[in-house]
């Protein structure tokens, strides 16, 4: 039996493939059983608590604008490539384009970008992430165990 | 071509077949068959390994041959595609990811299905999954069949036909031996063979103009007979505001259609954390910029050696201007250098279909057993294995995709995978953003994007000059064209938005407060991912 956390798939419940390497264990699932609200009150509190405020808005300050940024940047390219083709023409340097200069600089600021991005999260979120992971793990268990 | 070109052109693609099944097997001894094996290959590829399959499962022959063909062809305007196809993925790093790999288990449904009324959203969402990768299958079988008419000399239509169905077998057989694993390696190794070849000849082009790129732009544009108008947009998608709207349309479906393909987000599930799936797309994406900034080098080196004469007169939209640069760059028709430089594209050609179909294939039965089978047989059949199912999936997809393959023979590849990724756009983007990042969401608001975004952008396809009422469409003889463009994406994927707003606002139910907080906390800590 398990009870019905839906990241534990329950349509799988009973055709004996919960044994593969990284799927949840039966004995967790066995604990579990009869529980009420207990582990959705757990990721309510901790939805709430400041540590898991921090990282969600550490989050979406920095992807919120940076979408912003990267998709009006992009549109913006592709709508002036069909409808000011004599700007994107104007010569630069050599053969050498406003709309080359312009197609590879969409290549330059992708991999800024993506360079930002896994900076970013490697030094301001993930060893917090990391350490809610543990807590709110730790508090699903001992909701578990308590009611046992 | 010569003999000498399909003989070696066959013998190194049976190698590369016989290397690929030796994996398939090698990698499936003494496995039992669990769904977290066949589905994600147990989740411990290292995020460089993941990063050059996701990059193999990415870049189609559409890429290699295709968008190189174009350039040489229309100059600047194809190199718009590989900055679409590029940006996209800053929307797969940013918004999708991490968040998929710490919610779902499996596909694509698990991460919107956990916050809903499981049974309808999966039905939807599978569904629209495995029309997606339908429709992207049929242009690679496409795109198969046509490759191998043009690169080895086959022109007969039975050459064709074989080539589809001996695709379609071969990736039944690595998808039900090997699971994602096999899939796995087969990417692996075929993002290597691309990335050599590419480089080998960029280097080639850039010596022949001694490394000076100002100088190869200039022969381009001089041999194209356009003279400036080469380099800059317009030679393709200028001219009158239907055009213009219809690359607008194409750019958005390009850019947001990637972080819906399904068997892109099932590459997330094969890594052991979130950390891990993030690396392995900032890999990717070092790979697969890299292969696109290659391919503006081959493009403008095929203009300027071979001419953009040379390659219409080989194939009119441009698909083989690579491989006869190769020949060129060898030495030549006839010389040895260039028949093994012609054989090696030909067989890289190949590998990348067969990787990407298999790719898409695995997707695919994932969604069908996993999603629909299991939604829609639970209580009346008696509990069959799921992988057991996903196998039979397989080979059930792979005779559909071979079918549709050969009536769709005559159809334009590009145009098939600018379709899927619209549909991906219009129906499973939407409701992914939305059960991720709003609070509000409900079971009918997820099933209403899914569907509001898949059927409209079907029925335009339907109604549109691809189809009906001009002299290109595959029915010339009717006309029900209603609506102008030829892809449905600036229209569709705004609609797909809007019904799952809609579906939202107006739901009875209000959404699940503790679902949503499992949810977010999960997506964004990984607690209890599997």
């Amino acid at each position: 039996m398990r009870f019905d956390d839906p990241w534990y798939d329950a349509l799988a419940s009973g055709w004996g493939e919960s044994d593969g390497t990284g799927g949840p264990v039966p004995v967790v699932a066995d604990a579990l059983e009869g529980r009420g609200g207990g582990a959705a009150d757990v990721y309510l509190e901790v939805q709430r608590s400041a540590a898991f405020q921090e990282v969600r808005s550490r989050y979406r300050r920095f992807v919120i604008p940076g979408v912003a940024v990267f998709l009006s940047w992009y549109v913006g390219y592709v709508v002036l490539a069909t409808t000011a083709p004599g700007l994107m023409a104007r010569p630069v340097a050599g053969a050498v384009n406003v709309a080359m200069l312009a197609g590879l600089g969409q290549f330059l600021t992708t991999f800024l970008f993506t360079w930002a991005y896994a900076r970013h999260a490697r030094l301001r979120r993930d060893r917090a992430a990391l350490d809610l992971r543990w807590d709110t793990q730790e508090l699903t268990r001992g909701v578990r165990g308590g009611e046992r | 071509m010569t003999v000498d070109h399909q003989t070696l052109a066959l013998l190194l693609f049976s190698a590369f077949v016989a290397v690929t099944l030796g994996i398939t097997t090698w990698v499936s001894r003494n496995r039992h068959g669990s769904a977290e094996e066949f589905y994600a290959g147990g989740r411990l590829f290292s995020p460089m390994e993941n990063g050059f399959a996701i990059a193999g499962d990415y870049m189609s022959a559409a890429s290699f041959l295709g968008i190189s063909g174009l350039i040489a062809l229309f100059g600047y305007d194809g190199l718009l595609y590989s900055v679409g196809f590029l940006v996209a993925w800053l929307v797969v790093l940013f918004l999708v990811a991490e968040l998929v790999r710490n919610c779902g288990r499996f596909t694509l449904a698990d991460v919107v299905a956990s916050r809903m009324s499981e049974r309808p959203v999966r039905i939807a969402v599978g569904t629209s999954s495995v029309a997606v990768s339908v429709l992207y299958l049929v242009a690679q079988m496409v795109g198969a069949g046509t490759l191998v008419a043009l690169l080895l000399g086959g022109e007969g239509e039975a050459a064709q036909a074989w080539t589809v169905i001996g695709v379609g077998a071969l990736m039944v057989v690595y998808v039900s031996l090997g699971g994602m694993r096999a899939t796995t390696w087969i990417q692996i190794v075929k993002a290597v063979l691309l990335m050599g070849g590419a480089i080998a000849l960029t280097v080639l082009v850039l010596v022949r103009f001694h490394g000076d790129f100002d100088q190869l732009l200039r022969t381009a544009a001089e041999r194209s007979g356009r003279g400036e108008a080469f380099l800059a947009p317009g030679l393709k998608y200028g001219g009158d505001w239907i055009a213009s709207f219809d690359f607008i349309s194409l750019g958005l479906a390009l850019v947001l259609g990637t972080a819906g393909l399904p068997h892109i987000l099932s590459r997330f599930y094969t890594v052991p954390t979130a950390r891990a799936a993030r690396r392995s797309v900032v890999w990717s994406i070092g790979l697969i910029g890299g292969f696109y900034l290659m391919t503006i080098v081959l493009g403008f080196g095929a203009a300027a050696i071979v001419g953009p004469e040379a390659v219409r007169a080989s194939n009119a939209a441009g698909n083989t201007a690579v491989p006869l640069l190769a020949l060129d760059l060898g030495g030549g028709a006839g010389s040895a250098g260039g028949t093994v430089l012609f054989a090696i594209v030909a067989a890289i050609a190949f590998a990348t279909i067969l990787a990407v179909v298999a790719g898409i294939t695995l997707a695919s039965s994932a969604s069908v057993a996993h999603d629909l089978y299991a939604s829609l047989r639970r209580r009346r059949s008696k509990p069959r294995s799921e992988v057991a199912v996903a196998r039979t999936a397989a080979v059930g997809i792979g005779v559909v995709a071979i079918a549709l393959g050969l009536l769709a023979r005559d159809l334009n590849v590009a145009f098939l995978v600018g379709l899927a990724f619209a549909v991906a756009a219009s129906a499973n983007l939407p409701v992914l953003l939305y059960s991720l990042f709003w609070h509000g969401f409900t079971t009918r608001g997820a099933v209403w994007s899914v569907y509001g975004g898949l059927v409209p952008s079907l029925v335009l396809v339907l109604m549109s000059p691809v189809v009906s009422g001009s002299a290109d469409s595959l029915f010339p003889g009717v006309d029900f064209q209603y609506f102008p463009l030829q892809n449905p994406g600036l229209v569709s994927i705004p609609l797909g938005f809007l019904a799952g707003w809609l579906g939202t606002v107006t739901s009875a139910e209000p959404a699940d407060e503790a679902k949503h907080a499992e949810t977010e906390v999960r997506s964004l800590t990984g607690a209890g991912a599997v």
